[in-house]
């Protein structure tokens, strides 16, 4: 495959270190927002490289880890009705809901099982006429152009047993409540380079305007995350506030087109709850009335479920970039990947899951190389 | 690899640093207890071993040394559920000889007699258990051992797969060969007999139907030979291991945590085909953490790597055989950590045991 091996060259990558360090003159916070930069960093130790007086948060851009307990818990109850052929991506079979999970639910009885795509879960309900298939719509603008087509084809195909769970969520309302968070310290963004390959980059400009603060579209592999961070500190160093996309391989200005068209067919804009963030005002996607007889929360009543966070995650404030995931009691003790109690933990993309798997069980000592 | 380490403290080898984990909340069985990951090692420790508790269990090796009259025999035993029944590279048959023929190996013994269980599915059709069994006859062949007993079991259509097999088997050793995974010390050399990762993308891919240019094919082998090369060119051989359910991770961190000591891998030095680098990325799966059916660890000490290597890459399974890493003495700064591996940009992570399935990721 290419994209591996060109965008994980190590000398490149050292070269790409010591332009940063030598264009850091200040101590500056940035965000990246996506589960999948926060891995990458993480993985490739991109974060062990960099001086020490350049901080980075790990935002609230993976999918799984905001995802509200209450969504969670209707999922397992709307799995555990008999005529129901749950349909998910992997990581969320694990997510914790109040009292269990759908790996669990599975265990017990439910038919819950893993695709790719939701397109997969369409051929699903088609091959099985007889029972009820529930796809999980789950995401950030990434997912949201395929889980639209879904809907789409099973009109196509005249199906009455395919129907979505839907909690998507939104980005740019995202970013702006962090910065109008009043203890926010975040001074710049790398914006998650696959949800702009969808919407393009123009959506961030009044954010920009609005809160001066720098975005930099990035993408995910160590060379990409690198130069995101240069130009970045490039732009916090110079004072600058605006977008620079900094991965024109796949992010034109416009995005794709075709799929916010999609999107805009199937979804409409909804306030939605974030685990650990709360309501954030039209930061959701619920699905469009022309499309609603495909709602599995119209079609099944799960409304008597009761949902409960657990009270000493401290999840909320690490997706803010608050705190580190070592900087809560509960991490590694009470809360470790075999028994998470908030969402950030269960995502290999989460940034608690990251730390734990990758051993940073406390603040670094320092550089390592 | 050594210079790296002279500065490591070696701790008694009393000191434990695994804690029990967890039971993950459930009252029933997970698919991920059967992940080979730190759920099938809760399985075994909180409801098998105290039920089945004596000295050979107690060594958690995938074959069990035992006295049979004045001969010290090896016994092991495998049971195989995979779906789909054929992939490319081999089917549930030759992996359930080379299954239990690789456990035998791994402890040093030369593997004899296997027997072989098979729980059939109402409706398999007979000329695919002639096709497994047929696979069975030429593997056993291959592997130089003979399935000399066996049991047929048949449960009503919708109960299984099609076909389940379990086979057992024994070995024999040649005198002085002693492997333990609590054997490894500071300063040996981890040793890899080839790429990683092949046997579980090529399931995985047949599963979800993806393709790529060269598809990806199970390793499945019998590794009784190279095991043999390997301890005629360092009778010293501390381990050996095949990497099967749970990947190289999960096999070097069970043998840093029985051993006492830690183990440093060189992100760069561990070989992937292409393809299966490619499917990991797309599923978001890590290879280290991807099973294998026809590669093993070496872990021998440091002055006999080089004679090991250079007889490893004679053998048909061990061509592209490599230096992966170095076995360390745990120092006090990273007293929890069994697994690292430097990055292939020079930084460091801790490589942890998998809990469960390793589970694709949304996006």
């Amino acid at each position: 495959m290419k994209y591996l091996h060109e965008f994980r060259n190590s000398r490149q990558a050292q070269a790409l270190v010591q332009s940063i360090h030598r264009v850091t003159t200040r101590p500056w916070t940035m965000m990246e927002v996506c589960g999948g930069q926060t891995h990458s960093i993480i993985r490739n130790g991109i974060d062990q490289l960099l001086p020490d007086n350049l901080e980075l948060v790990h935002g609230p851009g993976c999918p799984v880890c905001v995802t509200p307990v209450k969504v969670i818990d209707r999922a397992i109850a709307i799995a555990a009705q008999p005529e129901v052929m749950f349909c998910s991506f992997g990581d969320m079979l694990r997510v914790p809901g109040t009292t269990g999970d759908l790996l669990q639910a599975r265990a017990a009885g439910a038919d819950v099982r893993i695709v790719y795509s939701p397109l997969d879960a369409v051929t699903l309900a088609k091959k099985h006429p007889d029972r009820q298939v529930v796809f999980l719509a789950i995401g950030f603008e990434t997912t949201a152009p395929a889980n639209a087509m879904a809907v789409k084809l099973a009109r196509q195909l005249g199906l009455t047993n395919f129907s979505l769970l839907v909690s998507h969520v939104r980005v740019p309302p995202a970013l702006r409540a962090l910065m109008t968070a009043p203890d926010h310290r975040v001074q710049g963004f790398l914006a998650a380079g696959h949800v702009c390959t969808v919407m393009g980059w123009q959506e961030y400009l009044p954010i920009v305007a609005q809160y001066e603060v720098p975005i930099v579209v990035t993408g995910f592999e160590p060379l990409d995350v690198l130069e995101g961070i240069r130009r970045l500190v490039t732009l916090l160093e110079s004072g600058q506030s605006c977008v620079e996309n900094a991965y024109d391989r796949a992010v034109v200005d416009q995005g794709n087109k075709l799929a916010q068209a999609t999107i805009r067919e199937v979804f409409q804009t909804t306030d939605c709850e974030w685990r650990g963030l709360g309501v954030i005002p039209q930061s959701g996607w619920c699905l469009a009335d022309a499309y609603a007889d495909f709602d599995a929360d119209k079609r099944f009543d799960v409304s008597e479920v009761q949902s409960e966070e657990s009270t000493i995650c401290r999840s909320g404030e690490v997706l803010c970039g608050l705190i580190k995931p070592y900087e809560c009691a509960a991490f590694g003790h009470q809360c470790t990947p075999e028994t998470p109690l908030g969402a950030t933990m269960v995502s290999s993309e989460g940034a608690c899951a990251a730390y734990y798997l990758y051993g940073r069980h406390e603040k670094p000592r320092g550089s390592i190389v | 690899m050594n210079r790296h380490q002279s500065d490591e403290r070696v701790l008694p080898s009393t000191v434990t640093w695994s804690c029990p984990t967890p039971l993950v909340n459930s009252d029933r069985v997970l698919i991920g207890h059967g992940g080979g990951g730190k759920l099938t090692a809760d399985l075994i420790s909180r409801i098998f071993l105290p039920h089945f508790k004596n000295a050979h269990l107690d060594r958690l090796c995938d074959a069990a040394t035992v006295a049979a009259g004045s001969a010290q025999v090896a016994l092991a035993t495998d049971a195989f559920v995979v779906r789909p029944l054929f992939f490319p590279g081999g089917n549930i048959g030759d992996l359930a000889v080379n299954g239990t023929v690789n456990d035998l190996a791994m402890s040093g013994a030369v593997p004899r007699y296997l027997t072989a269980s098979f729980v059939l599915e109402e409706g398999l059709l007979l000329s695919e258990l002639e096709a497994i069994v047929g696979s069975m006859g030429r593997a056993a062949k291959r592997a130089g051992v003979e399935i000399v007993a066996g049991d047929t079991k048949v449960v009503e259509r919708g109960r299984g797969d099609g076909c389940y097999i379990s086979t057992a088997g024994v070995g024999a050793f040649a005198p002085g060969i002693d492997l333990d995974p609590r054997h490894a010390q500071p300063g040996d050399v981890v040793l890899l007999s080839g790429t990683i990762g092949e046997h579980g993308m090529a399931i995985m891919s047949v599963r979800e139907g993806l393709e790529f240019e060269s598809p990806i094919v199970s390793d499945s082998a019998p590794l009784n030979g190279l095991a043999q090369t390997i301890l005629r060119a360092c009778p010293d051989t501390r381990v050996l291991r095949d990497p099967t359910r749970g990947g190289v991770a999960t096999a070097l961190i069970e043998i840093a945590q029985a051993a006492g000591v830690g183990i440093q891998l060189e992100e760069t030095a561990v070989p992937v085909q292409p393809p299966v680098a490619a499917a990991c990325e797309l599923l978001g799966i890590d290879p280290l953490y991807v099973a294998n059916e026809g590669k093993l660890l070496a872990i021998v000490p440091p002055d006999d790597a080089d004679a090991v290597l250079a007889a490893m890459r004679q053998h048909e399974y061990g061509r592209e055989a490599v230096v992966v890493g170095a076995v360390v003495g745990r120092s006090e700064l990273e007293s929890s950590v069994a697994l690292t591996m430097r990055t292939s940009l020079g930084a460091r992570r801790v490589i942890s045991m998998p809990i469960g399935e390793q589970l694709p990721r949304i996006c």
